[in-house]
């Protein structure tokens, strides 16, 4: 954009507001003050008065670019929402597989048009539900899956080949992904043809969302195994989905959150790299999570800034050479922790001002937030207000017309330049510091993370970050009642006997067999364990089955908590 | 001189959401009080047996997983067992009005939710543990 711009260009526009400052702006100001001495972006950021084509003179014209050429700022497709909105994909996941299914058949039916799934906290942690630790959280907080049974009762009469499935899941990512294999095989489904996630992003857990079972290095591995087996038999499927979400919403600043991720990317490359895999093969595959905060235009920014900084890093620093290695395609959900209890519908107004910066920093798929979830899960009723939402801004609002109608904003270019120089000089201090695996196990990343989640709490209480009904315009009349989702106390006996009858139907030699040689592989680093996990998972092993196998290889970790 | 009021700060059950407990953690450490945290993933049997232990005045035990309902009363039951009456109990997180009433119910003194600000919780415990005299 500015290469054509002389320098006696620049110096004539910031001579120019310079006058202005000294004149209208210095003679307003007199009169009224303004409202604060300086402004910042709520990731810290400060930002000018206003913006002009000068700013734009340390930003190469061909890093802003066109959509779907390298770097990709303005997107990573050429004809992004003109072709086809943006995957809508409410995350859902409560009780047992048969009670989630019906919500997936509901929102399908109200338009929506991907699946994402959230598991209970015992399917998350690697726990069967009978187990003690799995006592009362059963179905809570998401599904609970145990065996291939449960995962079939959960996809029963969904097409995969017509609509994308996410799986929202971690440590025990890789044995969802073994029985959402088994089970497209045996409904006959072609596994190059099928598309979806599996989020399988493990260091941000031990960054932030702290959902972990094993040692990082074998945690990595597993990693490192779902994307390579992807990469050969599954073409269509994001065998990751690298995100930063969490780590936003365990309290980053944003700037943190995106640089954070990134150098979660590279530890994956490089490990997949060391297999002799080459990066052209599974990169195009690698997908992020973002979260949206409220600061609209920073978030805008921030989309785009990762998406430059992505295209630099695997050209660059991974040499590769398909364009699509270098697109950075992301899902993005809304700010969970932004939504209040206290006047509870203005959630949906953040809700959805959230959402339009994700569609206008140029999301591939979105979730927006029920304005109940700063109680419980959430309701139909509040998924289907949140899926309205995303439907306006797609079909109301025409924002949808123009690729990346916010390029060559002043601003907006000014910060998304910005944030990438501020990621890179992060990435690089890493680097410095003896990389991020080092680093996670100093805490490194967890105190930075803790730093500005105190300091949010503390702005918060001092007023200084406004939240509407919380700390601003607080109403004394009270709130309508709201319903929340109930949890049927029946969840846990329905799922216990089905995985009872599971186990209770193994075949005792084939499973100690197919253990040991599970065994076997994890304990060598050049082995891959999907193969054996899958057939695992089709003989009627359980989660805990494997899971427990491994500890007794790997160990288990615990962090030394930093505050 | 008095003593520093000794809380121990508790993550029980699977639940990884950290950020509260640990605002909350720095929070009263910075307002002068003795503060441990356990660390993830503790069983209510833990969180018990250290509160004794560490002799704390204060056990906070902080839930965004939805088992408050099933963790309390093991915790209420464990402290009956061993025959402790005046350890103060004080739950924290996302959870729905009518847990709360429950919670309070079974003898849980403060439910501190989302968006409490910092020096509220420090009154807070600090005005509990006057109410409850000197042990």
């Amino acid at each position: 954009m500015n290469k054509t711009m002389d320098q006696a260009s620049v110096d004539r526009i910031r001579a120019e507001e310079l006058d202005w400052e000294n004149n209208e702006v210095a003679q307003f100001v007199k009169k009224q003050a303004e409202r604060k001495p300086a402004f910042f972006t709520l990731g810290d950021i400060p930002v000018k008065r206003t913006y002009t084509a000068a700013d734009l003179s340390d930003t190469p014209a061909e890093d802003v670019g066109l959509p779907g050429r390298y770097p990709f700022t303005r997107g990573p497709y050429p004809t992004m929402y003109r072709s086809r909105h943006w995957t809508m994909r409410q995350i859902a996941g409560f009780g047992t597989g048969e009670d989630t299914n019906k919500r997936f058949k509901y929102l399908i039916e109200q338009g929506q048009t991907g699946i994402s799934t959230d598991f209970d906290m015992p399917t998350l942690m690697g726990y069967d539900s009978d187990h003690a630790m799995s006592e009362g959280e059963v179905g809570r907080e998401g599904v609970a899956i145990d065996t291939l049974a449960d995962m079939e009762a959960l996809l029963d009469g969904i097409d995969l080949e017509k609509i994308s499935v996410s799986l929202t899941i971690n440590p025990t990512a890789w044995i969802l992904l073994a029985m959402y294999i088994v089970l497209a095989e045996k409904r006959g489904y072609d596994l190059n043809k099928l598309s979806g996630t599996v989020q399988a992003d493990i260091l941000k857990e031990y960054m932030a969302q702290k959902e972990f079972i094993y040692p990082v290095e074998p945690s990595v591995r597993l990693v490192r195994d779902c994307i390579t087996h992807c990469a050969k038999t599954m073409k269509r499927y994001n065998p990751i989905n690298i995100s930063g979400y969490h780590i936003s919403e365990a309290g980053s600043s944003p700037l943190h959150e995106a640089a954070f991720t990134l150098a979660n990317l590279i530890v994956y490359v490089k490990e997949v790299l060391k297999t002799g895999m080459d990066v052209d093969t599974f990169a195009p595959r690698l997908a992020f999570f973002f979260v949206c905060q409220a600061d609209f235009f920073e978030e805008v920014a921030k989309f785009r800034a990762l998406r430059r900084c992505y295209a630099k890093i695997m050209k660059e620093r991974f040499g590769a050479k398909n364009p699509e290695s270098m697109r950075l395609r992301f899902h993005c959900q809304t700010a969970a922790a932004t939504l209040t209890k206290p006047q509870f519908m203005v959630n949906v107004v953040r809700t959805s001002m959230q959402a339009l910066a994700a569609v206008l920093g140029g999301c591939q798929s979105l979730h927006t937030n029920g304005y109940d979830e700063a109680f419980a899960i959430p309701t139909e009723d509040a998924m289907r207000m949140a899926l309205r939402t995303q439907q306006v801004i797609a079909e109301e609002t025409n924002v949808t017309q123009v690729i990346d109608p916010l390029g060559g904003s002043y601003f907006v270019e000014s910060l998304t330049t910005e944030y990438e120089k501020r990621i890179f000089e992060i990435l690089d201090d890493i680097d410095a510091r003896g990389g991020t695996l080092k680093l996670i196990e100093e805490g490194w990343f967890q105190r930075q993370i803790a730093d500005f989640a105190y300091e949010t709490a503390l702005r918060k209480q001092s007023g200084e970050k406004p939240v509407i009904g919380v700390n601003r315009f607080v109403d004394g009349t009270p709130d309508p009642k709201i319903h929340t989702h109930p949890y049927d106390k029946s969840t846990a006996d329905r799922q216990i006997a089905r995985t009872r009858r599971v186990r209770a139907a193994q075949d005792p030699a084939l499973m100690s067999r197919l253990l040991d040689r599970l065994k076997a592989v994890a304990a060598d680093k050049n082995e891959n364990i999907m193969p054996v996990t899958i057939e695992l998972v089709r003989a009627g092993a359980t989660m805990g089955d494997i899971v427990e196998a491994l500890k007794t290889i790997w160990g288990t970790y615990r962090e030394t908590p930093v505050f | 001189m008095r003593q520093p009021i000794r809380v121990l700060l508790a993550k029980v059950g699977l639940d990884g959401h950290d950020r509260g407990v640990k605002v909350v953690a720095r929070t009263l450490r910075d307002a002068g009080m003795d503060v441990i945290y356990s660390g993830l993933h503790r069983t209510p049997e833990e969180v018990v047996s250290a509160a004794i232990q560490e002799d704390v005045d204060v056990l906070g035990v902080s839930l965004l997983s939805g088992v408050q309902l099933t963790v309390f009363p093991k915790i209420f039951k464990l402290l009956a067992d061993k025959g402790i009456n005046d350890l103060i109990i004080v739950a924290g997180g996302v959870m729905p009005d009518e847990d709360v009433v429950e919670l309070k119910k079974m003898g849980v003194s403060e439910v501190l939710l989302q968006d409490t600000p910092p020096d509220a919780i420090v009154k807070t415990l600090t005005r509990l543990v006057a109410e409850r005299g000197p042990r």
